[in-house]
């Protein structure tokens, strides 16, 4: 009997040595590694072959990826200067490019800037990041031109977003944030512009700004469709 | 009878050391409360010292400091511009309010401090604000001139803070749990002295207690018991085939696999408390099949002015210190001088672990499932803004997969590219709203090619 229980206990040890093999710090053994392993680079993986072993890369000097344009303007003050001055927005003053524009502005804007636009956001209501203004600031009176541009290049604290999204989507935000300037100032709504034919075709801003619309769109259905 | 005063004795013991323990908790308590009204009492010092510079409402100037100077100016430190504490003692007044209300134009002038400082700052324009009075210009100032807080202060208030923090949600449930493992010693204890009291009475008084007789041991009966033995073997297969089965459907599996990363992130603090959307970093999940590491000047958009947590951010399990060590990580690795404010240029790669990894056979799209589907990041990935280290909460097998797709309703509205299949396909089965599976969702080559 006496050993009977020294037995089970023993067994019951032994059952609990095995069960802690089991680490949460590594991941399970596999069945065939060989179809669970790719051939091919991994986007995040670590090759000989790739100089500093990265397989993300920064994308080859000279090259101009889809759905973006070379963007002219310095990042000088001059350069903002100019491009407050006189950069428009080529995208039509729609309610869908709104859309997502606010979307957009959601995810990446509003965490400091506030979903009015006042610069009370999450993080500056948290005491996080300090000093955000509101987009009716008198003394930065910001453009649609210098909106893109601080985008683009980031100013001072705020840094650059253009890793994050493309020239498109800046350009959403960049109506999106206009129209919170717009209603912080108290002045009328903007009236959405028709789109189609009535765009005046002629603009060649506007012509290589609906091309690259048409790309992406493509490009996302495409994708969809797999 | 010796016992019996022995036994006396220990719970007087024990008595008295929970009394002591209980008087600690409330010494430590009240220790607390001196500390914080004498932080209160430094502070209310400050501001009349302050006041008594004759500058203006410090209260007022630090509302408007943080919403239009602290983006590129600290009090105490250097940042995009210089620290503005000691500034009016280097600066005249009226030379101030000119620079505030219109920095280029002073600078146009050829006022020769102004060149030097713009200089000094990288040619960097400071916007103006003609938008601020004198007076509020004078609040600012009082705000800025105010001594620097003694760090000590700052550490004993967050020793405070941690401590209360524990008390308030530990104190019902150790209390009670101590209380609990005492009643049960206490039973312990009983019981052996009342079986010993008693032995010893049986002693005394010559009661023999009988010995137990010599019987067939138990397995061996158990042996020739042929039916008992037949159903324990069938039991023992069955229970062998189960544990079995679990077994050999965990290979592969990698649920609640939880790496130490190289840099210590908290999802908790950045998608939980701070509310970041989950696509501010991992952007490319809305556009592509991979949901994305953020590079680290994605970091870097809110970690150039946030060099050091919070008083508060730190929990009892990782301090302000460990948690100022893993940005300090961040900027080695990205090459971020924070007492210069610039980069030197040398930089090196974040070798995060990869924790949700399917197979090379299966397909999946991200941008398919978050931009089209709109399904929520949480649905696969599990609280994510409530974990402080990343674990995989799904299993990410086959049938996890089909699970979902059976069930998920299709997102139709606003999409007009799938709108003639949508039609026809609910006409078909019938159905105002179809699922992912109705759709093709299940067939083998969506996922599998």
């Amino acid at each position: 009997m006496r050993s009977f229980f020294h037995k089970s206990i023993v067994l019951f040890l032994l059952a609990g040595l095995v069960a802690s093999c089991a680490d949460s710090n590594r991941p399970n053994y596999q069945f065939m590694p060989d179809m669970y392993e790719p051939v091919g680079y991994e986007s995040y993986g670590e090759y000989d072959i790739f100089p500093g072993g990265q397989s993300a890369m920064e994308p080859v000097e000279g090259t101009v990826a889809r759905g973006w344009k070379p963007y002219d303007y310095e990042n000088t003050p001059d350069g903002s200067a100019q491009a407050k001055a006189e950069l428009k927005n080529p995208l039509p003053y729609t309610e869908e490019n709104l859309t997502e524009g606010k979307e957009l502005y959601t995810i990446y804007c509003a965490v400091c800037h506030g979903d009015e636009g006042d610069g009370q956001g999450i993080l500056a209501e948290r005491e996080k990041i300090l000093g955000v203004p509101s987009y009716d600031d008198v003394g930065r009176a910001i453009t649609e031109g210098s909106v893109y541009h601080v985008i683009y290049y980031g100013l001072n604290s705020m840094g650059s977003y253009a890793s994050q999204t493309d020239e498109k989507e800046r350009w959403q935000i960049t109506h999106y944030v206009m129209s919170l300037k717009n209603q912080l100032e108290g002045n009328p709504e903007r009236e959405y512009e028709e789109v189609g034919p009535t765009v005046s075709p002629n603009d060649p801003d506007v012509q290589a700004a609906q091309e690259n619309v048409g790309e992406g769109t493509v490009l996302t259905e495409e994708e969809s469709n797999n | 009878m010796k016992k019996v005063k022995y036994r006396n004795s220990t719970s007087r013991l024990w008595l008295l050391s929970v009394a002591f323990f209980i008087s600690c908790t409330f010494l430590s308590w009240s220790q607390e409360e001196a500390e914080q009204s004498a932080d209160a009492e430094v502070q209310e010092e400050q501001v009349d010292e302050a006041a008594a510079s004759g500058l203006g409402d410090p209260a007022n100037g630090k509302s408007l400091f943080n919403s239009l100077c602290a983006a590129c100016h600290k009090p105490y430190s250097e940042s995009i511009g210089p620290a503005l504490h000691g500034v009016t003692e280097k600066r005249d007044m009226q030379w101030l309010y000119q620079w505030i209300e219109n920095s280029a134009d002073l600078i146009a002038s050829g006022d020769e401090e102004a060149v030097a400082i713009f200089e000094e700052y990288n040619n960097t324009p400071m916007p103006g604000f003609p938008q601020l009075s004198e007076t509020e210009v004078n609040d600012i100032l009082a705000y800025v001139e105010q001594p620097k807080p003694e760090p000590a202060a700052a550490v004993a208030a967050e020793g405070a803070g941690q401590e209360s923090g524990g008390a308030q949600s530990g104190v019902s449930v150790n209390v009670i749990l101590a209380i609990l493992v005492f009643v049960l010693v206490m039973l312990l204890v009983v019981l052996f002295l009342v079986n010993k009291t008693l032995k010893n009475f049986a002693e005394a008084s010559g009661v023999v207690v009988p010995e137990k007789t010599k019987r067939k041991p138990l397995w061996k009966a158990f042996i020739e018991n042929q039916f008992l033995l037949l159903v324990t073997s069938i039991v023992v297969l069955l229970a062998v085939g189960y544990f079995a089965y679990g077994w050999f459907m965990q290979v592969g599996v990698d649920q609640s696999y939880q790496p130490i990363q190289p840099i210590h992130y908290s999802h908790k603090i950045h998608a939980g408390d701070n509310e970041i959307d989950c696509k501010y970093c991992h952007s490319s999940a809305r556009t592509s099949k991979q949901a994305g590491i953020p590079s680290l000047n994605v970091c870097m958009n809110c970690h150039k002015t946030i060099s050091e947590v919070a008083p508060e951010t730190a929990t009892a399990e990782h301090s302000k210190d460990f948690y100022d060590g893993e940005i300090a990580k961040l900027y080695d690795a990205v090459g971020w001088d924070p007492s210069t404010q610039s980069y030197s240029g040398e930089t090196q790669p974040v070798k995060w672990v990869r924790i949700h990894n399917l197979p090379d056979f299966a397909y999946f799209n991200h941008s398919q499932h978050v931009s089209v589907g709109g399904v929520q990041c949480q649905t696969c990935h599990g609280p994510i803004q409530e974990m402080e280290v990343v674990y995989q909460d799904a299993p990410l097998t086959m049938g996890w997969c089909v699970n979902c797709h059976r069930d998920t309703k299709v997102k139709m509205e606003g999409n007009e590219y799938y709108e003639k299949i949508h039609e026809e396909l609910s006409k078909k089965y019938g159905v105002e709203e179809l699922t992912v599976a109705q759709m093709g969702g299940l067939e083998c080559a969506k996922c599998h090619y």
